[in-house]
This record gives structure tokens, sequence and C-alpha cells, in this order.
């Protein structure tokens, strides 16, 4: 593999990576709309929905040895389209169609041409409402700040 | 001759649409929904996913609500819900580093980079009942918003482990897999993993009481709250469809690093030590009280002497489990009818013989 196939892979991966963190995080209703503009291919699922567990891993002290947490729901699902493509859909809860839309947008998404369509009119916007109610949360959190200040003592 | 007795079949189903209508209550006031107990009792919910040991916040809030509100028989419920479901695998480690801090204190730094951000707290509240709430007249006004905080936030303990005065928190070689106490039985030696796997899903007023016993002097740790942060937390995944990691959502953690004394030893200069918490959602008790407990156990890698309960992993570990407590405490009121027969008898036969002279004494 060059050295320039293999950057290519890195950032296709990177990107995969980004638009199924969006996709986990969006909510249903929303992408079920946008799901209905987009005409899908021939497809064969090749799992099921199926809802069950994963043990959450923390660490001792945040960074030392590692130790279970407890679990967490996800569900997950995969699906195949003709040309061999993989869409894979994990979604933390209990919503098989949550699961199923992600993994259809996974599908779609790795179709260059929807992709040209699809990172702008879908990824981009929902990336940033996240962002900007990560932002309000972050900013009430400071508004919460307590700024010190010392009491001058009169001689 | 064994004799087995049947019935109570009627009373067992009537009492099942008693309980109903006892949930329900009075019928003139609206039913509670899931969605509500989710939203307005998420301390609740929190504790349910902690000590039910299953982060969902839509079961939590169902099990609230079919328990009437018992927590522990809501954990019960949890517990026993995901038995029903397959398991997937294990998450990468959570990084408490990249938190979406909602609060973050430290009582051992006043100016400590970041600030202390006091959150939705109660802490500052009077404790003076609200009779705004009693008449549903909650006041609307929005929080006030500031410039957002630093996407990093360094840990109260890394900033004293940069001067060497804490013991460093690294992974063993390998950085081992843990012990999975939801499929492996408890052993002892217990090692710090398994540990903390029973102590996270541990009943928080066991761990209450236990890390408030460490402080009144059963067991000298010398806690301060070093960082006390909540928010929220990416979940990693490593799919087995895809062989890289993808991030599957987020969840509330509450974490806490207690730092403490340490004398030092002929072969470890002095530095401080840590207990570490961590809980589900929104649970600072829980993880004070954790990381309490944590450090008290850790007494004898430390070369402590072990006077006190708490610092007796045996006896905390094996007592600190709610389904398990509560389970073998209400096993008592099943029926004991035979034992308790047999026991009758024996009490009734060393009545009748009382006082009388024994066997020896008549010969005597």
């Amino acid at each position: 593999m060059s050295e320039q196939s293999g950057n290519r892979e890195v950032a296709a991966q990177a990107a995969r990576q980004r638009w199924l963190a969006v996709l986990a995080r969006a909510g249903v209703a929303e992408l079920e709309t946008q799901l209905a503009r987009h005409a899908l291919p021939a497809l064969s699922w090749l799992r099921r929905p199926e809802s069950g567990l994963m043990m959450v891993r923390a660490r001792a002290g945040g960074t030392g040895q590692q130790y279970n947490q407890g679990e967490v729901s996800v569900t997950r699902c995969a699906v195949q389209d003709e040309t061999g493509r993989l869409g894979v859909g994990y979604v933390q809860g209990r919503d098989s169609r949550h699961a199923e839309l992600v993994a259809l947008f996974d599908l779609l998404l790795q179709d260059e041409t929807r992709q040209a369509d699809l990172l702008p009119g879908l990824i981009a916007p929902l990336a940033a409402r996240q962002a900007a109610a990560r932002d309000k949360a972050s900013a009430q959190a400071a508004a919460t700040r307590v700024n010190f200040f010392t009491l001058a003592r009169g001689d | 001759m064994y004799v087995a007795v049947k019935g109570g079949e009627t009373a067992i189903l009537n009492s099942y649409a008693l309980l109903a209508d006892a949930r329900r209550g009075d019928t003139d006031v609206p039913e509670l929904s899931v969605a509500q107990i989710r939203q307005q009792m998420r301390l609740a919910v929190a504790r349910v996913m902690s000590e039910g040991s299953l982060y969902d916040e839509d079961l939590a809030a169902l099990a609230i609500k079919q328990a009437a509100g018992d927590q522990v028989e809501a954990i019960f419920l949890l517990r026993a819900y995901r038995t029903t479901l397959p398991r997937f695998g294990y998450t990468l480690p959570v990084d408490t580093a990249r938190m979406g801090i909602r609060r973050r204190i430290s009582a051992t730094f006043k100016e400590l980079p970041g600030g202390q951000v006091l959150g939705p707290t109660y802490d500052y509240t009077q404790r003076l009942l609200d009779f705004t709430l009693l008449a549903n007249g909650v006041a609307t006004e929005p929080p006030a918003q500031a410039e957002a905080l630093p996407a990093d936030m360094p840990r109260v303990t890394d900033l004293l482990a940069g001067e060497g005065l804490i013991e460093p928190e690294t992974p063993p070689d390998g950085d081992p897999a843990p012990v999975d106490l939801s499929r492996e039985p408890l052993k002892f030696p217990a090692d710090r993993a398994t540990r903390l796997q029973n102590l996270a899903r541990a009943d928080e007023g066991f761990l209450l009481a236990l890390g408030y016993s460490t402080q009144r002097g059963y067991s000298h740790t010398h806690p301060f709250a070093g960082e006390i942060r909540m928010g929220e937390v990416a979940l990693e995944i490593v799919p087995e469809e895809l062989g890289f990691a993808i991030e599957i959502g987020d969840i509330t953690l509450t974490e806490c690093q207690m730092v403490n004394q340490f004398a030092g030893s002929s072969t470890a200069p002095p530095q401080f030590t840590r207990g570490y918490g961590l809980a589900f959602g929104e649970a600072e008790r829980k993880a004070m009280a954790m990381s309490l407990v944590d450090r008290s156990l850790r007494s004898q890698e430390l070369a402590e002497a072990i006077k006190s309960p708490a610092q007796q992993a045996e006896f905390v570990l094996s007592h600190s489990d709610s389904v398990e407590a509560s389970g073998f405490v209400q096993h008592l009121k099943l029926p004991h009818y035979v034992d308790f027969q047999s026991e009758l008898e024996l009490v009734r036969r060393m009545r009748a013989t009382h006082g009388q002279p024994t066997p020896e004494e008549e010969t005597a």
C-alpha cells in the first residue's frame, strides 16, 4: 500500500468515525425525515436490530488500571448493499429504528456522490446543533463559576 | 411423612391487583409518566442506574414507577431485567479528563485552573421547604450563561502528580482486562478492579455509613476531596465489523478523587494516596462515599493496620449489594413453617424437662 492510499484510508476512517458519532447522538424523527428524501439501493440486513448490553469500563483514579463500572444498553444492526458496502449502526439505548437509521446513513455516506450531498446537508447541521447544545450546557455551568475576591482589611 | 401444602393462588392474584391499585393511588390525580420521572426525578434515576448496574434512564425511570418509588425494589427490577439481554462486549475505558463539565469543585485548591464550577447543586440551598413547588408555581427564569468552559480542565490529581506529591495512577503492565463480577463470583483476596466494580454498584447508604465511619476514627485516612467533577463523557466502542473505535453516545458520570495522607515508609518517600469514586448520573454522595471506602480498603497494600470494618474487604464487599442483602433479609418472610415446627417441638421438650433432675443427677 502506498503512503498516499494509506493516508486516504486514515482520512476515510476519521470521516466515518465522525459521522457515526453524530448520527448516534441525533434524534430519530430528524433522521427519519432526512431518509425519506433518499432513494435507497437494494439492501440486505446482515444483522437485524438487536438490543443488548455493553459493560462500561473505567480506570481507577481516571488513569490507572481498568475496572468494570456497570452496563449500558446498546442497540446494533448491520446492512449491506449489492456492492458489498457495509452500513453499521450502534447506538446507546434500546431504539431499534435509531440503529437502523444510523446503519442506513452509514451505508449511503460511503457512496461518494451521496456523501457530497449528505455531509453538508445532514451531518454538518446535526453536528452544529449538537455542539451548540454542549456549548449551552457549558455556558450555563460557567455562569456558576466562583470568582473569589479578598476583602481589604482596614488598618 | 412429608405433606405438600398448596394454596394461596387466589390470594396472590388478588394481591397483584391490590398492589397495582395502591401503586396508582387516587385516580383523580393524574398518572405519572416515565418521561416525567426521568426528567424530574433524575437523582432517583441515577441511583437506580448505578446500583442496578445498568445505564438506561428510561428503564430506571420505569423501574421507579413500577416500584412505587422504592429504590431498592427498582434496583432489583433493573438487575433482573439485565439478565434477559445478551452481552455485546465492553466499551473502551471512559476518559473522564475529556468530560463535558457541568460541575467541578476542589476542596484542596481554591484557584485551580478552570476554576470552581458549582453547577446544579443543593449545597448552597438553605434546605427550607419551597412552598412554591407545592403550588406548582415553579420559577421559570432561564439559567444564566457565561463564556463556555475551557475544553481542557486538568484534574487536580494531575497537578499534584506533576510534582510527584501523589502516588501515580497508571495501568499495570499490559493494561490487563479486569475481573467482571457480573460473570464471575466474588473471590478473596479481591484486587482493586474487583473492589471498584463491587463498590460502583454497592448500596449508597451502606457506603455512606462506612465512609462516615472512617472519618469518625474507624481507620484514619485523612481525606480531602481533591476534585469532584460531573458531566457528560463519550462512550466509545470498537465494533467487531469495523475494527476501529466509534462513539455511540454520552453518559453522565460523577467522579470523586479523594486525596489522602500517607506517612511514607523506608522505601517510599511521603506522598499523598488516592481513593477513587465514580458513579452513573449525578450521584455525588455515592461517588464521595465510594472514594472513601476504596481508600480504606487499600490498607493492606499500603501496609496500614487493619482494625476497622471499612478496611475489611471481605466484610465490606460481601455486604455491599442491596439486591443480595434485601433478598436474604426479606427471605425471612417466606414460609418457614416446618423449620419453625421443629424448633417449637424442641423448646417444648426443653421446657417440659426444665428444672427436673438430669439422669446423671438421679443416679447420683
